[in-house]
């Protein structure tokens, strides 16, 4: 299980005033902890922290200073190719790009881009019509990601779909769908694509958030969730990670396992 | 009709392991042996080349052995001689290192001293240029005692000592990294305590690098598939990226095989089973051989025609196969 933590963006208050003031220190605390919780990459977003016309460059901030304290795997997170590919043009190491929806238009950008600069690409399995309701229309976008990933040569496990989970408490109905997408997902392609969730998105708005994250996450697994953007400073949900990891047969038991899942 | 060869692409490899040191790199040994470094499945190496061939290390002790008549053919002329009888295995029998196994040490057999066992040592690495492992007689006090003393005197050989067990690794370990020796990590044909152990000996700041696992084994015949299986499941993990399952692995081939009736009993007892020379050296050799497939990257053997013919499998395994 890839955890890629969540806490790096504009959205929230911290980071946003880190932004305006090109100071590093929370973006920094957050790589730092985020890494020590168990996440293995950490997702970038400027959000709505800066004007519009600045965000390439504050993506390209971002992805400096958080280099400066952490070699994990940048998860580059912006609606904006622009924006993205300032990020890409300064990451010591292969990144991730966060993300294309299954739009011609959007595919035909985000996937030479993937392949330009050796990344990993996360795809919606969605179009501008919004969320699908069912899994059989989460898949037919998931089949045009991958036909896309052979089209532009994007090896297929460098494709992460993201068949979209919605809150509890507004899309109850979606839950099993998208569960039913992400086993299938696994049958589109030999090598298989890989899977990815927003996971936190299931209990926004919702009580008990940690336990509907990690409730999720570990049914999400048995049904082949690759990765999750998570709280990675959530213990519960890292250790529900190893524990799940260790059932599935993923990793082989050892007495260690919930800090070998924490430090590998 | 083209057959489409399916080619494996694994994110990660088994670790490497040096093990003997030259005069430049601080010890005395004529040459050092690198170990492990494997980036697929043993011998796939049209999914990346083996980049080091498995080694042989022929057993030496410092007590005359109880072998059998196949193996005192070979040996009663130094056995009695630590040193001699290295310099045979080497000169002679091609071992690319030697193991020397202490098990004179023992309080309930011949008890020898520590002083005597680090003498020892130091003529056996008088004696040859090949790297050293060196393992003590089992009893866990006496051993930590053994392996402080050894690792001291030989400061700087980088030599593989055992062993480290999940009950008993501290002293062991904490000598290897004062000393800048390597450690077998011993586990009792167990997975979960195999992944343990190197966590435990890891947690205590060696570096995986310096680790062998020792799976132990079981003789053909005794549960080798027990053994098969387990290299097997750590080699897939290693590939994956497990770090704690990465390290090169050792075989303690001819002590298992020569324990068993299969190989040593003599003719008179089952003539049907064919002369007892043979048999005793086929039955070594086809232990390595499937042991090697399993991915083993350190075979302690004791028959030097065993070790001719598993040398003879070695070269024709490492040749380049390309699909």
């Amino acid at each position: 299980m890839l955890i890629i933590g969540e806490r790096i963006n504009g959205m929230f208050t911290d980071i946003k005033e880190a932004l305006q003031n090109r100071d590093p220190k929370a973006v920094q605390e957050w790589a730092k902890k985020q890494e020590e919780g168990g996440a293995r990459a950490l997702d970038l977003n400027v959000g709505p922290a800066v004007p519009a016309a600045e965000r390439a460059a504050a993506m390209q901030w971002l992805v400096e200073v958080t280099q400066e304290v952490s070699g994990l795997m940048l998860c580059l997170d912006s609606t904006n190719f622009d924006v993205i590919e300032a990020g890409l043009k300064v990451c010591k190491n292969p990144a991730m790009i966060n993300s294309t929806n299954a739009e011609r238009e959007k595919v035909e950008r985000a996937f030479p881009l993937a392949v330009q600069y050796g990344a990993k690409l996360i795809g919606l399995t969605m179009d501008r019509k919004g969320i699908p309701k069912d899994a059989d229309s989460r898949l037919a976008f998931a089949m045009e990601l991958v036909a896309a990933a052979d089209e532009f040569g994007l090896p297929m496990e460098d494709l992460y779909i993201d068949p979209l989970i919605l809150p509890a408490n507004v899309g109850q109905d979606h839950g099993p769908e998208v569960l039913k997408t992400l086993q299938q997902i696994k049958l589109l392609a030999n090598p298989a694509p890989k899977t990815v969730l927003g996971l936190s998105n299931v209990s926004q708005g919702c009580q008990d958030r940690s336990l509907l994250n990690r409730t999720f996450l570990a049914l999400g697994m048995a049904c082949g969730l690759d990765a999750v953007i998570a709280d990675a400073c959530d213990p519960l949900l890292t250790e529900t990670a190893a524990a799940a990891e260790v059932l599935l047969n993923q990793t082989i038991y050892c007495d260690s396992y919930v800090k070998m899942f924490r430090t590998r | 009709m083209p057959v489409e060869v399916l080619k494996d692409r694994n994110p990660s490899r088994v670790g490497e392991v040096v093990l003997g040191a030259t005069k430049e790199e601080g010890g005395t040994r004529a040459y050092s042996l690198k170990v492990g470094g494997d980036p697929a499945l043993p011998f796939h190496h049209f999914e990346g080349q083996t980049p080091n061939r498995p080694v042989i290390a022929l057993e030496v002790q410092d007590v005359v052995p109880n072998w059998p008549p196949a193996l005192a053919a070979c040996y009663q002329d130094v056995w009695d001689n630590p040193a001699a009888w290295a310099k045979k295995c080497v000169e002679q029998y091609g071992a690319d290192l030697i193991y020397l196994k202490l098990d004179g040490a023992d309080p309930e057999g011949a008890n020898r001293s520590v002083d005597q066992c680090v003498a020892t040592v130091k003529e056996v690495l008088a004696a040859v240029g090949a790297p050293l492992i060196v393992v003590g007689c089992g009893a866990s006090e006496k051993d930590n005692q053994l392996m402080e003393a050894i690792s001291e005197a030989a400061s700087g050989e980088r030599l593989l000592l055992g062993n480290a067990e999940q009950d008993n690794y501290r002293t062991i370990v904490a000598a290897c990294m004062v000393h800048g020796h390597n450690v077998i990590a011993k586990s009792p044909l167990d997975i979960n305590i195999c992944k343990q152990l190197n966590i435990l000996i890891t947690e205590m700041n060696l570096q995986p690098n310096r680790i062998v696992i020792d799976p132990s084994i079981g003789g053909l015949g005794y549960g080798i598939e027990y053994a098969f299986s387990i290299m097997e499941r750590s080699r897939l993990g290693a590939l994956q990226g497990d770090k704690m399952l990465s390290m090169p692995v050792l075989c303690t081939i001819g002590h298992e095989c020569w324990r068993q009736k299969e190989a040593s009993a003599p003719e008179t007892d089952y003539p049907e089973w064919g002369e007892a020379a043979a048999r005793g050296v086929l039955w070594e050799a086809t232990a390595a051989s499937a042991l090697l497939q399993a991915g083993a990257h350190i075979l302690l053997m004791r028959h030097p025609r065993a070790v001719a013919l598993t040398k003879g499998l070695i070269d024709k395994l490492m040749q380049p196969s390309d699909f």
